[in-house]
């Protein structure tokens, strides 16, 4: 089933489906951060009151906002 | 002369790289994107002199902010490109070093951190990396050095591979797939203690704490150093310095020469503070009121800097900030702002918005105090209590999310949200702290001085011409009926454009009570930036939005002002 990471809670694992919408320069940037279909990711930490998410990939952490995060779509491990 | 340009992604030692080439002085730190302009020096490379550039760093050549602009344009001034990669991210790194490749240049590529790849259990094969990318790489670990001699050797094997043609974003990343998985083995590890502190320091629940603990161990040990610095070296050194001052001061004699070098006696006798001579209050207010406090102030802030926790902080703060307009990003021009404005004012570049920079540059020049206000402030309003000092800093730090909402509100564009990379924790090398706590000292006093001393002299000057006392009695039923203060404050606030520092010590001969005080600080912090500050303004949001945020600051700080002259004194 494919979900936003932002349902996930903090320490679940979960590969990257799909980057949704809002154009090239958008997606390269997650990819060139190591955020692709394909790779396994882990959220670290999720702030409150609409605050980033931290996800881990390839052992760097990265802080995403939330409305980023909505769009990366993941299959839970 | 040739010219060579250093590339690669953000926070990955490329700084360090330049200062060992070029021997030259670099600030770097670990956060990912210090470097916001480009610097450039002089190097002996291949037996001939070459001109070195710094660009920013960037993930790629399609630029998603200012820096990464300025980093597309260096480029194209190549005659040769250092591709500086992350050996502890290269499957990352690899992105740009492709579409590197692809350009028309020679190419090296200086495969840095590699103790830390192998100390995290990353192994890359070089000689096979090569083959594949078809350029020379040389492992260098910039911090120590090594490596760097054998970059330096191998410059000339730089090259650009022949057969390559442009491809897709996803035809890279295949590539880069194909690699990685060829030379790069990775051991895992179990999480150390280190780990799991880092991963308490940037979870809400655990870090947010530890962040307020952080903050106030910083402003501690800030004022542990100045307070220490001020009683054991400065004021001793003033104090040899007083006699020698006050023989030259009778040796003058009464005139404009005497006002303008020595100041005012009060009482008879030079007071460092009121007297308002350049050889009196100009050198005291630099050397032995804020001085000390800069030298504390920048120690802290490469402190964190360098062990990586800025980010984290960033993080924590990014809900607070993205109300604002901003987002975490937001914390490091207020961190670097309370040091010296003008910093901090350059690091707003790292904000993708117009929008997003306008309220960030003009929240700093208006609620954000740099190290010598503040400093002043304490010493101004200090002898009178705790409660005053806490009732200016809650007033600014309300100014800055109040301003921060509206201009959220009103201002038309966007704003992105915050994208991080987390850098390691590492250990800040003591002699790189020190050295970059100098550079930033010493560029204080270069800027600060000038400016102190031109302050003192014009001051001398207008009173002279009796152009203050005349501007004083023009505005003072303003200034009476609307904050409370006397007639004589316009003259602080003239001189708080040149330096706020100096203008705050000016409170003193004015004989005002600790509320008029508070008034007058809070007012001479907010109504405008000093000159400094204004002209990277300029430089930075263009002369338009700058006549924008002065007026933002104007309105603040007279209305602001206004309603504390109401609430405190009736």
């Amino acid at each position: 089933m494919e979900i936003p990471i932002t349902s996930l809670s903090a320490g679940t694992e979960a590969v990257v489906v799909t980057l949704l919408g809002h154009g090239c320069t958008f997606q390269r940037r997650l990819r060139t951060m190591g955020i692709r279909e394909g790779k396994s990711l882990k959220v670290v930490a999720i702030h409150p009151l609409a605050g980033p998410l931290v996800i881990e990939v390839d052992g760097r952490q990265i802080t995403i906002g939330r409305g980023i995060a909505q769009r990366i779509m993941v299959q839970v491990k | 002369m040739k010219r060579i340009v250093l590339m690669g992604n953000p926070n990955i030692g490329k700084s360090v790289v330049f200062s060992r080439l070029t021997g030259a002085d670099v600030i770097t730190s670990n956060y990912p994107g210090t470097t916001v302009d480009f610097s450039r020096g002089k190097a002996r490379l291949m037996g001939e002199v070459a001109e070195l550039i710094d660009a920013p760093g960037t993930y790629s050549l399609e630029p998603s902010n200012r820096a990464e602009e300025v980093a597309a344009e260096v480029l194209n001034w190549a005659d040769l490109i250092i591709n500086v990669v992350d050996a502890t991210n290269l499957e990352r790194n690899l992105f740009l070093t492709l579409e590197l490749l692809e350009k028309d240049r020679p190419l090296i590529v200086a495969l840095n951190m590699w103790d830390e790849a192998g100390r995290s259990g990353i192994e890359i094969d070089v000689k096979g990396l090569e083959e594949r990318l078809q350029v020379p790489v040389v492992p260098t670990v910039a911090l120590t050095g090594e490596g760097i001699s054998e970059l330096v050797g191998r410059m000339a094997e730089a090259r650009h591979p022949a057969e390559l043609e442009a491809r897709s974003e996803e035809e890279r990343w295949m590539e880069i797939g194909r690699i990685t998985k060829e030379v790069q083995t990775i051991t895992h590890r179990h999480p150390t203690v280190w780990d799991r502190i880092a991963q308490a320091s940037i979870r809400p629940a655990t870090g947010i704490p530890l962040a307020l603990c952080i903050i106030l161990a910083t402003f501690w040990l800030v004022r542990l150093i100045g307070e220490s610095l001020i009683e054991y070296i400065f004021d001793p050194l003033f104090e040899l310095y007083l006699p020698i001052v006050t023989a030259i001061s009778d040796w003058l004699g009464p005139g404009f020469l005497h006002d303008v070098l020595i100041g005012h006696l009060i009482d008879g006798e030079i007071d460092y503070v009121q007297s308002l001579g350049m050889l009196t209050t100009g050198l005291y207010v630099p050397f032995a009121m804020v001085l000390p406090y800069i030298v504390g102030f920048y120690l802290a802030l490469s402190l964190l800097e360098d062990s990586g926790y800025l980010p984290r902080l960033a993080t924590l703060s990014d809900n607070v900030f993205h109300k604002l307009g901003m987002h975490g990003h937001g914390i490091v021009p207020v961190f670097l702002g309370l040091g010296c404005n003008v910093p901090g004012i350059l690091a707003t570049r790292n904000l993708e918005t117009r929008k997003q920079r306008f309220i960030s540059a003009t929240l700093l020049g208006l609620a954000v105090p740099c190290t010598a206000k503040t400093a002043m402030i304490f010493g101004v309003l200090g002898p009178y209590g705790m409660g005053y000092l806490i009732l200016v800093f809650s007033t600014l730090a309300a100014v800055y999310v109040a301003v921060g909402l509206i201009l959220n509100h009103f201002l038309k564009g966007e704003c992105p949200e915050i994208f991080l990379e987390i850098p390691p924790y590492r250990r800040p090398s003591l002699s790189m702290v020190l050295k970059k706590t100098w550079m930033r000292v010493r560029w204080f006093l270069s800027e600060a001085i000038p400016y102190l001393f031109l302050g003192v002299f014009l001051i001398n000057v207008l009173y002279s011409l009796g152009l203050l006392q005349w501007l004083g009695d023009v505005f003072s039923p303003f200034m009476e009926s609307w904050l409370g203060l006397p007639g004589d404050a316009v003259t602080v606030l003239l001189v708080g454009f040149l330096r706020k520092d100096l203008a705050v010590g000016m409170l003193l001969p004015l004989g005002l009570d600790a509320e008029q005080l508070v008034v007058a600080t809070t007012v001479l912090s907010l109504y405008f930036p000093c000159v400094a500050t204004f002209a990277v303004l300029i430089k930075e949001l263009g002369i338009v939005d700058t006549l924008k945020s002065t007026a933002v600051m104007a309105v603040t700080a007279l209305l602001v002002g206004g309603a504390m002259h109401m609430v405190l004194m009736g």
